[in-house]
């Protein structure tokens, strides 16, 4: 596939693996076992019965009637929202506790935003029976406090992280430390394309199955894919099996949060610049000196100053097109699925539906939306954004 | 010859490396603490350039690097401050690859140059990426590339490190962030006492993790010398006079 990694683990100027000497071997093991474990017929078949009996995929691929009506257009939501624990995340962390397992790491790591990674890292670990530790940022255990509950129940130790922001990034670099203290066993599980080569490729081949799902559930193919991009697990998943379709167009949505010409935003494409964070190449939202600007969005899934490098590389060869909306924006589309559909979406997903708004459409446009994660865990924003 | 060079010909062995982070405890405070660090007696100086997100590091120098971030340090005043240090101790210059890379490689390694900066410790620049985009430049401007070797680092490894080096390897003296063990470093440490025989052509100086004069002496008995980096930023901490506190610190780990 012409956007695959290349041999050196770059997406043409990004990406790469700068990591101190002391994860070195780690990453040398993963890199130099992760496809053959992917590819292994074993692998394959405890994975895909996992995902059906236990995920509950093939996730539906919804037509939206009266969304719709009200855009004129064929509007269709991917329910990725319907997944077990409420959210895409578990297609990555199953396919990496069984990669753990195959390379003998009996510890699991985690950083986790919204929680949403932490949950679905903490139900496969207890599936497995698997030690797990998630990092969090001391400011989202505080405005998620249902996942973090979850966490705890499902048998994982949740480590406050008041580093920086006391955001994702900063659970990202705890993380990160954790596995140069502990690396002979333990597996990091990262939650989004993003860190050191293999992992962006790693979490992109087991997001892949989305968009592979909606190539087999469409009649033709779509005229647009719509996702949100925090790091872009969930994008990359939604758009991978049509990046070479090249008539469809894809569109990542960045976390505006109360405006690009603010201070308090996390759209990285839209202000960010070249270089390293969390160990890979990409754009990044930083000073003229190269110190990372913390980012401001409502959904802490998307609070991220950096984005993976697929993106990035994405961005720049303008296969993919990067827009962003506001908090506000957000809120209001995800409004407008509860009143016209019934369905309450995460935040992250909301950034995506509000994107409906920016676009012109034919009535014969046949738009997918993934709808990434379910909003359970952002009641208590959503019911003071109403008050 | 740089002067880290002559010192690392002149000196084989006992060598003490003392890292502080530009801008801690106060903004202008490194001139101070290098001069003070020098007249007790310190063989070289590794310069923490302070970073948002520095992933090797343990939380004194996490906690550092924000305090001085806080304080308002900047890469062009730290190589303000640089040139008020005494010419005469030699300078490694610690950070991570994103403050170098935003900077632009090329003008930190002119600026390094001009202020008598004779290494550079990157942990997270990736050797190959080295080999191929910056080897010529770092030697067009005198800098020795300083790279991290840790008791996992494979034999073919070690040898292309060692083929890279100019000054000295810098042994971490388990795979660890900094300042992370608690109990001091073992006599019986297989990783220190084999050191010697990797049959390295540079001197291997052994860093993290030291933090008694008991652990120093270790490590110049088994390397060239050591680097002390967390014991002495916790030490400065609560000191009133950083100038006072290095010649003190100093005094304490060399039980001199």
């Amino acid at each position: 596939m012409k956007y695959d990694v290349n041999e050196q683990g770059f997406y043409g100027d990004f990406g790469g693996a700068f990591i101190p000497e002391m994860l070195y071997p780690n990453i040398q093991e993963l890199k130099s076992s992760y496809r053959k474990i992917l590819n292994d017929d074993a692998f394959k078949k405890e994975l895909a019965s996992l995902l059906k009996d236990y995920v509950g995929r093939p996730t539906p691929l919804y037509f939206a009637k009266r969304l719709s009506e009200h855009y004129g257009a064929n509007i269709y939501l991917k329910r990725e929202d319907l997944c077990h624990t409420g959210a895409h995340k578990i297609n990555n962390t199953l396919g990496q506790v069984l990669l753990a397992q195959r390379l003998n790491k009996s510890r699991i790591i985690a950083e986790t935003g919204a929680g949403q990674h932490g949950v679905a890292t903490a139900t496969a670990c207890a599936l497995m029976g698997l030690e797990c530790i998630v990092y969090m940022g001391a400011k989202d255990i505080e405005r998620q406090a249902p996942n973090v509950s979850r966490m705890k129940m499902l048998g994982a130790e949740v480590r406050s992280v008041h580093s920086g922001s006391k955001t994702l990034k900063d659970a990202t670099n705890e993380a990160i430390r954790d596995w140069i203290n502990n690396q002979e066993d333990t597996h990091y599980i990262i939650g989004s394309v993003v860190g050191p080569d293999p992992y962006p490729d790693l979490v992109t081949q087991l997001q892949a199955i989305i968009s592979e799902e909606i190539k087999k559930q469409m009649d033709g193919l779509p005229t647009h894919v719509v996702a949100c991009v925090g790091g872009g697990s969930n994008a990359i998943g939604a758009f991978y099996h049509f990046l070479e379709d090249e008539t469809v167009k894809l569109i990542g949505v960045e976390a505006g949060g109360l405006g690009i010409k603010t201070d308090k935003s996390a759209a990285t494409l839209a202000l960010g610049s070249r270089g390293v964070l969390h160990a890979s190449m990409s754009y990044l939202m930083q000073t003229s000196d190269g110190q990372v600007i913390e980012p401001h969005s409502i959904s802490a899934g998307l609070d991220y100053p950096g984005i993976g490098p697929l993106h990035a590389h994405l961005h720049d060869c303008k296969r993919v097109l990067y827009s962003n909306v506001t908090d506000q924006e957000a809120l209001e589309a995800a409004n407008r699925l509860m009143q016209l559909e019934g369905i309450i979406p995460a935040l992250e997903s909301s950034h995506a539906l509000a994107y409906l708004e920016k676009m012109t459409f034919n009535s014969t446009d046949k738009i997918v939306i993934n709808l990434s994660g379910r909003g359970d865990k952002d009641m208590s924003t959503y019911i003071n954004a109403a008050t | 010859m740089s002067t880290l060079k002559k010192v690392l010909e002149t000196k084989k062995e006992g060598l003490l490396n003392i890292y502080c982070t530009a801008g801690y405890p106060e903004l202008n405070d490194l001139p101070t603490i290098v001069n003070a660090l020098h007249d007790a007696g310190v063989d070289m100086v590794e310069i923490g350039i302070p970073y948002s997100d520095p992933i090797a590091d343990g939380e004194t120098i996490q906690k550092s690097n924000a305090v001085a971030l806080k304080n308002g340090i900047t890469i062009d005043l730290i190589f303000e401050q640089l040139k008020e240090c005494t010419p005469d101790i030699p300078k490694v210059v610690m950070t991570y690859f994103n403050p170098v890379f935003k900077y632009g490689l090329e003008h930190f390694c002119q600026q390094c140059q001009k202020v008598g900066v004779d290494g550079i410790i990157i942990p997270d620049l990736p050797i190959g990426l080295y080999q191929a985009s910056y080897e010529e430049m770092f030697k067009n401007y005198g800098l020795s590339p300083i790279f991290l070797i840790t008791p996992q680092t494979s034999k073919d490894r070690l040898q292309l490190i060692d083929d890279l080096s100019s000054a000295f390897i810098y042994a971490v003296s388990s795979s660890s962030t900094t300042g992370k063990a608690t109990g001091g470093l073992s006599d019986g440490n297989t990783y220190l006492s084999g050191l010697k025989d990797l049959g390295l052509k540079h001197p291997i100086l052994v860093g993290f993790n030291i933090s008694t004069s008991d652990d120093l002496a270790l490590v110049q008995k088994h390397a060239h010398g050591g680097i002390i980096g967390s014991e002495f930023i916790k030490y400065l901490s609560d000191k009133p006079s950083p100038e006072v506190a290095a010649q003190q610190f100093v005094k304490e780990i060399t039980k001199g």
